[in-house]
């Protein structure tokens, strides 16, 4: 397996990472965060509506579909920047989606639903089960054949924005293989819903029973793009994932430093003391080494092989390194960091949901290792 | 231009094909900081003698001062050829690295026309002068006394892990010139020093390792022409921090080459794959797996550490950031790596060199063992976390 030891930046990326920056900065401010962690919905759905006009859903979908044809290169910009400024949207469950119907839709779907997702309308995937298993194989949701159609049975978990979709991916078992399918929206009962209460106060997430929803043949996805199509599935969520736990871990360096600079003991501000120093600097060694992992594994995420091993290390370093930064700025921040007021728990809440999702740091390392010896 | 980068090139790549030596019966060092035996040192003298007069070492320096007033493109090409072939360090390191992109910088024209090409042949071996017994981190307060007496400067005092003190035609002196001055680091001045006149007494220092590598240097009475002087008196703190930069690769404009050799993760692998552990390889061990994995990823990460920084979208938050931390990062990573390497040879990692039984002649132990010369000098990594904390973080002082 070779390891691809470059890294660039696209002309689009800089455009983008430029215009992400300030559009989160202006519209996601720490009080506002904080507000819609309160809210139902869990975002403000004005500023999804100017996400999808800013063209960003449209960013990695093919011109065929009306979208700009680019690819998650360019998302990773956006990515980094809303992990950053913890803004939530159901940005990166749609992208997602969107990426699922284009390795495994078929054509009719990709007509139907691609077109929609660049107007703006949501979407997300529901490939998790309690079996908390990464593997995005280990499956037990079924679909039964019943009379011309199919009816679906089993549990999904950790389907995120799930009431905004309009259109769920989810993955059933049919004769024993798993298969693929496009729900939309409006096939799922307000009662097989059910928000999860997760670590991750700033996000949404639902549990979604399959039980008596009725689909008929056409909704199944390509068959033979089913493997394909989950393999994508874990390396662009582990690299969007990476891209928003670099973003946290920025912000979190920002916010500890604050601190250190502003906050006196023993008649010092704190951050001449080395015992606070020195680790402040090691998580920042740790973001730059995560951050320039992330830009190659972006760089290359498209070619085969290259880019698994490029983004499972992206994956890894970035989740221990807000890990370790998050963890040392509620430390740091003394009785305050222990209160729910301060903004470290939140980024620390951020890594461990990320770990927890499509892979933490020891699962990618144990994968690379069995890749590369 | 590309046409004729592209044949530079492929002259490099022939040339270091052609003359890049093989191993010699005895054990070349690792660094520049080990050279022990006068047999090293001719070795690696020659060599970079070879490879300058060839045209590859110094090809972006300019040419009216023994330079091949080339472009740092060209530069570039021949020290990425010398790594392909795995050819030996450049010895004169203090010399290429940082005295001559020095002078090259703030040096007079006599200082370019006395000095740069020696630095290039190796004919004049460079050693440092900034540490003193009681004075290591805390550079600052440097005692060494310099007095001006009319064209002279009288020097009195000592420095210690003098690299290469034994073998040097000339140091880089930090020495106080004003006991008055407002502030410790205003006293201090720079100055290039002969170390071949009388009054200078160099005295071997037996490493951790059983070698000799540095020395103490006295000076008593010691006269030395004034026209050494870097900038003017009072100006050593500032130039000695520049000096810090081109040492930490903080600041462009070295010769090139190499001077220390990088352990590849992948050798690691290959030693991993001859060791055994209750009858199977090492490598079966998941611990083992996930330990070697972070070594292979932060070697990664380090060198597109190195890209990015070039990368000026990738930096804007803190373009210094990544330069000040590549000395910290790369200096742990090779006492780690040692270390791990060690961990992995069962009994055997209880060998030494010398010892016939010993994996790779005692190669991984000594490498080890010196590579704390990395993490100690040039600012230790306490201090080079400091530093990072105040210019990339701005975080208040730690005096």
């Amino acid at each position: 397996m070779k390891i691809s030891t470059e890294i660039g930046i696209t002309e689009a990326q800089i455009d983008l990472l430029d215009v992400a920056e300030n559009f989160c900065l202006d519209h996601s401010p720490i009080e506002k965060v904080r507000a819609l962690m309160e809210d139902d919905l869990g975002y403000d759905p004005e500023v999804w509506k100017q996400i999808g006009e800013l063209g960003w859903l449209a960013v990695a979908i093919p011109e065929d579909y009306d979208g700009v044809g680019l690819s998650l290169t360019e998302v990773v910009p956006i990515a980094e920047q809303m992990g950053r400024y913890l803004l939530n949207s159901p940005f990166i469950s749609t992208t997602l989606a969107a990426q699922a119907l284009i390795m495994g839709g078929t054509d009719a779907q990709k007509k139907s639903y691609l077109p929609q997702i660049v107007a703006g309308k949501a979407a997300t995937l529901a490939l998790s089960e309690s079996n908390g298993d990464w593997d995005l194989n280990n499956i037990d949701a079924k679909a039964t054949k019943d009379g011309n159609g199919y009816v679906l049975s089993g549990t999904k978990t950790f389907v995120m924005d799930l009431t905004s979709a309009e259109l769920v991916v989810i993955s059933v078992k049919l004769d024993d293989a798993v298969r693929l399918v496009a729900l939309r929206g409006d096939q799922i009962s307000q009662h097989a819903v059910r928000r999860e209460r997760i670590i991750d106060e700033v996000k949404r997430s639902y549990e979604l029973t399959l039980d008596g929803i009725s689909v008929s043949l056409d909704q199944f996805m390509n068959e033979n793009a089913t493997k394909a199509t989950l393999g994508h599935i874990h390396l662009a969520a582990n690299l969007l994932g990476s891209a928003e736990l670099c973003g946290a871990c920025k912000s979190t360096i920002d916010y500890t430093v604050e601190y250190l600079k502003t906050r006196r003991q023993f008649g010092k501000l704190i951050g001449s003391y080395q015992a606070l120093k020195h680790p402040t600097v090691d998580a920042f060694v740790g973001y730059e080494k995560a951050r320039s992992l992330l830009y190659a594994a972006a760089f290359c995420f498209d070619r085969q092989g290259e880019g698994e091993v490029a983004t499972r290390m992206a994956k890894a370093r970035a989740d221990q390194a807000l890990s370790f930064a998050a963890d040392r700025a509620i430390q740091f921040h003394g009785g305050f960091g222990f209160t729910y007021d301060c903004d470290a728990q939140l980024y620390r809440r951020c890594a461990l949901f990320h770990a927890s999702q499509y892979g933490d740091a020891a699962y990618h390392k144990r994968k690379l290792a069995d890749l590369l010896f | 231009m590309e046409a004729e980068l592209r044949e530079f090139e492929r002259d490099a790549d022939a040339w270091f094909a052609e003359n890049t030596p093989g191993e010699p019966d005895f054990m070349l060092p690792l660094t520049f900081m080990e050279v022990g035996t006068d047999q090293q040192f001719e070795f690696l003298r020659e060599w970079q003698n070879k490879v300058y007069s060839a045209g590859y070492l110094g090809a972006a320096w300019p040419k009216e001062y023994g330079g091949g007033g080339l472009t740092q493109k060209h530069q570039d090409i021949a020290t990425r050829a010398m790594k392909k072939y795995r050819g030996p360090i450049m010895l004169n390191a203090i010399g290429i690295n940082w005295t001559g992109p020095l002078i090259l910088d703030i040096g007079s024209e006599a200082h370019k026309q006395k000095y740069i090409k020696g630095i290039l042949s190796a004919e004049d071996i460079w050693c440092q002068g900034f540490s003193e017994p009681e004075n290591g981190s805390d550079l600052g307060n440097a005692q060494l006394r310099a007095v001006r007496d009319g064209d002279e400067y009288v020097l009195n005092g000592s420095k210690i892990w003098t690299t290469h003190g034994h073998y040097a035609k000339y140091m880089i002196l930090l020495a106080r010139t004003d006991l008055d001055a407002p502030s410790k680091y205003a006293g201090l001045s720079f100055i290039l020093t002969p170390m071949t006149v009388p009054g200078i007494e160099t005295v071997k220092i037996k490493k951790l390792t059983g070698e000799h590598g540095f020395t103490q240097t006295f000076f008593t009475d010691t006269r030395i022409p004034a026209d050494g002087l870097m900038g003017r008196e009072g100006e050593g703190w500032k130039i000695a921090m520049q000096t810090l930069e081109y040492e930490r690769s903080a600041r462009g404009g070295q010769a090139g080459g190499y001077v220390l050799t990088e352990v590849d993760p992948l050798e690691i692998l290959q030693l991993a794959s001859k060791a055994k552990r209750d009858g199977q390889s090492v490598l079966a061990d998941p611990v083992v797996r996930d330990k070697l994995m972070d070594f292979v990823i932060d070697a990664q990460a380090m060198a597109l550490n190195g890209k990015r920084a070039r990368i000026s979208p990738l930096v804007r938050d803190c373009p210094q950031a990544l330069p000040l931390m590549s000395k910290l990062t790369h200096t742990e990573f090779a006492l780690r790596i040692n270390e791990f390497a060690i961990s992995l040879m069962g009994t055997k990692g209880g060998y030494y060199v010398d010892e016939p039984n010993a994996i790779d002649e005692g190669y991984w132990h000594r490498s080890y063992l010196n590579a704390f010369s990395a993490t100690i000098g040039g600012g230790t990594s306490q201090i080079q976390r400091n530093i990072i904390g105040e210019h990339a973080l701005s975080l208040p002082k730690t005096r």
